[in-house]
C-alpha cells in the first residue's frame, strides 16, 4: 500500500470561502498512510474549515481533494465510511451513558460495537461506562468523544483541537492511540496547539499572513 | 438500516430519560383544549359543533411545539455532524428521527385525544373516525414538520420560522381530517377524506427525506 504513489489523502489548490470571505486559497496538502498532518495557524486561520472540507461537510470553493487517487466527491458515501471526525464539540447527550453513546456511534457507523469496552479502556473511562454524560467533567467529556475513534475504526481521523481540556495522562493516551493508528497505516489530520504527537509529523501552517 | 434503528432506539431512550418533555406537550394539549371549552361556554351543542376542529388544531400546535428541538438539539451539541457523516444515507436517518418524534409525541396525543374529545362533547359516532384521522394524519405532521425543523436549524427565533414554514403545509391535513369526522357524524361516508389524508401522508413520506436531508447538509457546512 505504501508503494502506491497516490495512496492517502491529497488536496491540490484548495480554497474555502465562508460568508463571502476567503478563509484560505491555493492550499496543497498530502498525507500518506501512516502520516500525521498537524494543522497550525492563528485562531480563524481556517483550521476548522479545512477539517470540514476534508470531511466532505463543506465543499471547497476551488481545488481537488483525492483519497487513493480518487476524488472524494465521486463517492461521498465511501468517503464518509472511511473517516472519523472529532469536532470541537463533544456530541454527548446529558442523559445517555458513555457505553450507550459509543454503542450508538458504532451502530451509526455500521460497526459491531465489540470495540466499545476497549475504546473506553484506552481513554481511562472503563469505570465511567455506565455514567450519564451530564455528570462528567470537561476532560472526561473530551475523552468520551475521542473514544469514538476506537469504537468505530476508520482509516482517516480528522481531529479538531482533540486535546482541549485534557490532562497530561489523557494527552498521552491520545498520543498512543494516534501512534497505533499510524502504525496500522491510518492517516491522522489534527488541528492542535500541543505537541502531543512527537516527531515525524508533517506540519501545515495556515494563514501565514 | 441498523443505523436508522439505532437512532430510533437512542431517541426513544432520550425521551424516556426526560419524560418531562413529552408530558409538557400532553399538558399543553389538554390545557389549550380546555381553554377553548371555557371560551366557547358550556353549551353542549356549541361545543359539539367545533369539537373536531379544536382537537385537531390543538394537536397540530402541540406537534409543532415538539418539533422545535428535533434537529436543533442535534446541532447544538455537535451530534448533527456525526449524523451527516454517518455512512448510512441521511435520508433514512431523517425518517428515523421522524418515527421517534411521532412515537414520543403524536402517539401520546392520540391516546389522550378521546378524553379531550369527551370534554368537548364530541358526538359518540365521531370517536372512531377521529382516532383514525389522527393515526393517518399525524405522520404527515411529523414529516412536514421535519422539513421545517431542518430548515430552521441555526436560525435565530427558529421556533417562529418553523411555524411559518410548517403551518401552511398542515392546512390540507387539517381540512381532510376534520371533513372526515364531520362526514361520519352527519351520516355520510368519511372514506374519500380518509383516502386523501392517507395520500397526503404518502406525499409527505416521499418528499421529506430528501428535503430535510438537503437542509441538514446545508446546515452542517
Amino acid at each position: 500500500m505504501d508503494s502506491n504513489p497516490t495512496a492517502g489523502l491529497k488536496g491540490r489548490a484548495l480554497a474555502c470561502r465562508r460568508g463571502g470571505r476567503t478563509v484560505f486559497q491555493a492550499l496543497d496538502l498530502r498525507a500518506t498512510p501512516g502520516d500525521l498532518l498537524v494543522l497550525r495557524g492563528a485562531n480563524g486561520a481556517g483550521k476548522s474549515s479545512l477539517l470540514r472540507v476534508l470531511a466532505g461537510l463543506l465543499a471547497p470553493a476551488a481545488g481537488t481533494l483525492d483519497w487513493d487517487g480518487e476524488a472524494i466527491g465521486e463517492d461521498p458515501a465511501a468517503h464518509r465510511a472511511r473517516l472519523a471526525f472529532i469536532a470541537h464539540t463533544d456530541a454527548l447527550k446529558p442523559t445517555l451513558t458513555l457505553a450507550e453513546h459509543l454503542h450508538f456511534h458504532a451502530a451509526l457507523r455500521g460497526a459491531s460495537g465489540t470495540n466499545v469496552a476497549a475504546a473506553l479502556d484506552a481513554f481511562g473511562l472503563a469505570a465511567l461506562a455506565d455514567t450519564p454524560a451530564r455528570f462528567l467533567s470537561q476532560g472526561q467529556r473530551r475523552r468520551a468523544a475521542l473514544a469514538r475513534l476506537l469504537a468505530a475504526p476508520a482509516p482517516l481521523w480528522l481531529l479538531d483541537e482533540p486535546t482541549n481540556g485534557l490532562d497530561a495522562p489523557s494527552v498521552d493516551a491520545l498520543a498512543r492511540a494516534v501512534a497505533r493508528h499510524r502504525a496500522a497505516g491510518g492517516v491522522v489530520v489534527a488541528a492542535t496547539h500541543l505537541e502531543f504527537a512527537g516527531a515525524s509529523a508533517r506540519t501545515l501552517t495556515l494563514g501565514a499572513a | 438500516m441498523n443505523a436508522a434503528l439505532a437512532l430510533v432506539v437512542r431517541d426513544l431512550r432520550l425521551a424516556l430519560r426526560t419524560p418531562a418533555e413529552t408530558l409538557t406537550i400532553l399538558a399543553f394539549f389538554v390545557i389549550a383544549a380546555t381553554l377553548f371549552a371555557f371560551g366557547i361556554g358550556p353549551e353542549p351543542q356549541a361545543l359539539a359543533r367545533v369539537a373536531t376542529g379544536i382537537v385537531w388544531v390543538v394537536a397540530l400546535l402541540a406537534c409543532l411545539i415538539s418539533l422545535d428541538r428535533l434537529f436543533q438539539s442535534e446541532a447544538d451539541d455537535g451530534s448533527l455532524d456525526q449524523l451527516v457523516l454517518a455512512p448510512a444515507s441521511l435520508e433514512l436517518l431523517v425518517l428515523a428521527k421522524c418515527l421517534a418524534q411521532w412515537l414520543t409525541t403524536a402517539l401520546p396525543l392520540i391516546v389522550v385525544s378521546p378524553i379531550v374529545a369527551t370534554m368537548l362533547q364530541l358526538p359518540a359516532q365521531g370517536y372512531a373516525t377521529l382516532l383514525l384521522t389522527l393515526l393517518l394524519g399525524t405522520p404527515s405532521l411529523s414529516l412536514f414538520g421535519a422539513i421545517g425543523a431542518a430548515l430552521s436549524v441555526g436560525a435565530r427565533k427558529g421556533g417562529a420560522l418553523l411555524a411559518l414554514i410548517v403551518l401552511p403545509l398542515y392546512i390540507p391535513v387539517l381540512i381532510f381530517a376534520v371533513a372526515a369526522v364531520e362526514a361520519q357524524i352527519a351520516g355520510l361516508s368519511p372514506r374519500p377524506h380518509l383516502f386523501l389524508l392517507a395520500g397526503f401522508g404518502v406525499f409527505a413520506l416521499t418528499i421529506t427525506p430528501f428535503a430535510a436531508a438537503a437542509a441538514l447538509r446545508q446546515a452542517s457546512e
